[in-house]
């Protein structure tokens, strides 16, 4: 999401889901919605039911992609190149929208520039796409009344999703799809509270609300609502403070709800960064892989079993429920406050809703929100005050940007960190799949789930299959140059020839052991999309 | 195109209303109810069940509400005497070829046909008719399917194959014995279901039911708790179902914004773990190499000591935490002041990029 921020102003869903139906052009890449996000595919196939035309971007053969007018089946980790090919055509045909470009952007001759080394013949050679699917692409998007772009973790988790997250902007951009409804750039996330996780501020680099923490009037506010001096120094992301970890200079860390051992791609690095700490606090609902390093774990209560809020991915903060009490007595947001107060920071709250107040106060963008009007309404951020009615549509006139201009980024296509070769001739994608979630720690324990998916599958195409002599149900050994797993095949068509697929719910087949350590330098976000493999029955 | 309401009366009583609205829209606004069966407001209207039939003035024949537009100045009565009867009548035929077994039946409570029967006061007894004696289709992990009890309002069928496009089931069979099946009576497996439930959801009676959640309460048993979905970052919201202190069953939120009562299968079916007997119950310590179950206040003394102590040792640069993209933003938030009023860093970071 650092990408949108960094074009447009907010690392957030431009519009919202209810807006969908209305949609005449779909763009989805880089997303499964059919599975990752089914309630997100009902929208979007009430528009489908309406005729609305569908570009799909997409090395796997997805549902939709099924259905596309228009399927560009690129090569994994070519997004770049596709959509500044996409964008050349666009300026060459003439398509884009010259009044939007003139009056709400910036940086316009640089992509201009830089788009024009990727004509035809190029991106089908980086991508794999046909010319004339690409034309097509350009011209449906370009010319729909009510264009929208819906990208997945198949854009964010490579080592440039940020710079793929930009690329997006910069199509809509330039075909003015953004600032009216149904239009914009809708990202799906994977977890829940991702959209909530990023506002509410731990990160190193911003407060709640992404006020920064390196401006003195925004921590001036901090240290006198918190009563404590802020330090001016950007903080240090999670991978950072394993790798330090690993140097031995750094020593103590409290994970709330996370099993970075498990999900972390090349979790070898992550465990051994936990076992170098002096001390490490688990928190969770079950024993992870993570728990296993910790030297306290604490029992975490479930979204059943406490009040609070989740923010969802169009920005929508919706209340959770205590429906039962938690099982071990106390809900994290206890525990926090007790840690805080035992080490000399008094911190009393006597319900969550007071912390939202708080959070209210120092947070401009959830200013308006409160328990109260929850109960009666449904707000998306940014909802500055109390009268505030919220936003579905965001930029309708201004951006959040500096002079209110978005800004268009000229990009490269990089490729991927790790490229098929003689030894390791496959590329490994990984995913999900509907009936699972992130490490599994909670789809694994519903019996009727594990009844219908058991065990992680290697998707693999037909004609691999044949050349690999290898079948339905066979176990092969998969390995990329950092391990090797054993697992079951899928013989399907939804992954193309040379590519292969697997999920990483399940911690007996752990496909993170294999992915690559190749990070998006900006954001940190480890490349789960893509690494090379090789296939073997022994 | 302006939006001139149009101006109608409901049995006497003046409503306005937009254009497109039906008869049934607009009673709903105006808040006079009209039975349904095969109603649901995430389908395109059906009127195959004849329950929302009402008189309109002028007209000789009654019509559905939920196919019947409104019409500037009409005259709507929906309680007449003859639509009362005609009501009944269906009712009583519907009743007719049902098990009528509502002592044991799982939608008790929660049926659409019982609450009419109720109301209308047919009892079933009238027309002893030739009745279905179908198998009970039990044949996967969530979802029970009895015939007999299906009134054919095509709810199912249309939600599966119109909103989630699945193409799971039809209406298979022809005349007397037609029924929602799937293709060649196959059971439901992942290979031709998606298991969201959504036909559950929409089922009027207890011919759909949810597996897991049978024999667990009636549903004026259990208090429903509203609340948002806690595996995708959709934000679907739905009720959890409790009774004596468990979470027994998850039900729809029709007015969710998000979802309107759709789910997958994560947000319908995966909350066993909310009870599984693996979840941490207590604190644990790690002692000499083993973990040992400690009290809260244990633990939390011994989290504050040592983070102190290797706070004092190595300073702040050298602790942090991680926060997560599955806790709630007030949680989050108080874990970036923890570490900015306790750890005195910025030392923050939660794995949301995932
Ligand atoms: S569970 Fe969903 S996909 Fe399966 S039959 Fe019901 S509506 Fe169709
Ligand atoms: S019900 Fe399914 S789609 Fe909805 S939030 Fe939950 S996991 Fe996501």
């Amino acid at each position: 999401m650092a990408g949108l921020a960094t074009s447009l102003g907010a690392g957030a869903a431009t519009n919202s889901l209810a807006q969908m139906p209305d949609i005449d052009t779909i763009f989805l890449f880089g997303s499964n919605p059919t599975e990752a996000h089914p309630i997100v595919s009902i929208h979007l196939k009430k528009a489908l039911k309406k005729g609305a035309r569908l570009v799909v971007g997409d090395p796997r053969q997805t549902w939709m992609a099924k259905r596309a007018d228009v399927w560009l089946n690129l090569k994994p980790a070519t997004n770049i190149a596709l959509i500044n090919g996409i964008i050349n055509v666009i300026l060459e045909k003439g398509w884009e929208n010259k009044e939007f470009i003139n009056k709400r952007t910036e940086g316009f001759d640089e992509l201009r520039a830089k788009v024009r080394e990727y004509d035809l013949k190029t991106v089908e050679k980086i991508t794999g796409v046909s010319g004339n699917a690409i034309v097509e692409a350009a011209r449906l998007y370009s010319q729909a009344k009510n264009g929208m772009i819906v990208y997945g973790l198949g854009v964010t988790e490579h080592n440039s999703g940020t710079e793929n997250s930009m690329a997006i902007a910069n199509l809509a951009l330039v075909c003015g799809q953004i600032g009216r409804p149904s239009t914009g750039i809708m990202a799906l996330r994977g977890q829940n509270n991702v959209q909530g996780a990023s506002d509410l501020g731990p990160l190193p680099a911003t407060f709640p609300g992404y006020q920064s923490i390196t401006s003195a009037e925004a921590r001036e506010k901090f240290e006198k609502a918190w009563g404590v001096r802020m330090s001016p120094e950007i903080g240090l992301k999670s991978v950072e403070m394993l790798e330090r970890a690993c140097e031995g200079k750094f020593k103590g860390i409290f994970i709330l709800g996370e099993d970075p051992a498990q999900t972390d791609p090349n979790v070898h690095e992550v465990r051994k960064a936990l076992d170098s700490l002096e001390f490490l606090v688990v928190q969770d609902i079950f024993h992870t892989e993570t728990t296993k390093h910790a030297h306290v774990i604490l029992p975490g209560a479930s979204f059943a079993e406490k009040d609070g809020t989740f923010t969802n991915g169009e920005r929508r903060v919706q209340r959770i429920r205590k429906a039962v009490e938690p099982l071990a007595g106390r809900a994290e947001w206890q525990v926090i406050c007790e840690i805080a107060t035992r080490m000399g920071y008094p911190m009393h709250y006597t319900h969550p809703s007071e912390i939202m107040d708080e959070i209210a106060s120092l947070t401009p963008i959830y200013g308006g929100i409160s328990y109260e009007r929850l109960e009666k309404e449904s707000l998306q951020w940014p909802c500055p005050t109390k009268d505030h009615p919220g936003t579905t549509t965001l930029y309708t006139d201004l951006f959040s940007r500096p002079g209110g201009l978005a800004k268009f980024m000229a990009l490269d296509h990089k490729g991927s960190g790790e490229v098929p070769d003689s030894e390791y001739p496959y590329v490994l994608v990984t995913g999900r799949i509907r009936e699972h979630y992130n490490n599994g720690s909670m789809t694994r324990r519903s019996p009727g789930i594990m009844e219908l998916v058991p065990e992680e599958l290697l998707e693999i195409n037909a004609e691999d299959a044949v050349k690999l002599k290898i079948k339905n149900g066979d176990k092969v050994f998969v390995s990329s140059r950092r391990g090797k797993i054993r697992v079951k095949v899928r013989v399907t068509d939804r992954s193309q020839p040379g590519n292969v697929f697997l999920s990483f719910h399940f911690p007996e087949a752990l496909s993170n052991l294999l992915t690559s350590e190749h990070k998006d330098p900006i954001t940190g976000t480890p490349e789960y999309k893509a690494c090379a493999v090789k296939i073997a029955k022994k | 195109m302006s939006d001139k309401k149009l101006k109608i009366t409901i049995n006497g009583k003046k409503a306005l209303c937009g254009k497109h609205e039906t008869i049934l829209d607009a009673a709903k606004k105006a808040g006079v109810r009209i039975p349904t069966l095969c109603y649901d407001e995430r389908l395109e209207p059906y009127g195959g069940c004849r329950l929302c039939i009402v008189e309109v003035k002028d007209v000789p024949r009654p019509l559905p509400a939920c196919t019947t537009r409104v019409k500037d100045g009409m005259e709507v009565f929906t309680e007449t005497e003859e639509v009362r009867r005609l009501r009944k009548n269906v009712l009583t035929l519907l009743l007719s070829n049902h098990p009528n077994d509502c002592m044991t039946c799982e939608a008790t409570g929660n049926c659409g046909l019982q609450s009419l029967a109720y109301e209308y006061g047919v009892d079933g007894k009238r027309y002893a008719g030739e009745t279905w004696d179908l198998p009970i289709r039990d044949d996967n992990p969530f979802i029970i399917f009895e015939p007999n009890k299906c009134i054919l309002c095509g709810r199912c069928v249309r939600i599966c194959n119109d909103v989630v496009m699945a193409g799971t089931i039809e209406l298979s069979g022809r005349g007397f014995d037609s029924v929602p099946d799937t293709a060649f009576g196959k059971p439901r497996t992942l290979e031709n279901c998606e298991f969201c439930g959504q036909c559950v959801s929409t089922c009027p009676t207890g011919a759909l039911v949810d597996k897991k959640g049978r024999g667990k309460g009636r549903a004026y048993e259990m208090t429903k708790v509203k609340t948002t979905c806690s595996y995708c970052g959709t934000g679907c919201n739905f009720f959890l179902n409790v009774r004596d202190g468990k979470v027994v069953k998850v039900t729809s939120d029709f007015e969710a914004p998000v979802n309107q009562g759709n789910l997958c299968i994560k947000g319908r079916y995966g909350y066993d773990f909310i009870h599984s007997s693996e979840r941490i119950t207590s604190p644990i310590i790690k002692k000499g190499g083993r973990y040992v179950e400690a009290t809260w206040d244990e633990a939390l003394d011994l989290i504050a000591k040592r983070f102190s102590e290797v706070l004092a040792q190595h300073g702040p640069s050298s602790v942090g935490a991680f926060s997560s993209a599955r806790c709630t933003n007030e949680e989050n938030f108080l874990v970036s002041k923890l570490v900015r009023t306790v750890f005195k860093s910025n030392n923050v970071d939660c794995c949301a990029r995932v």
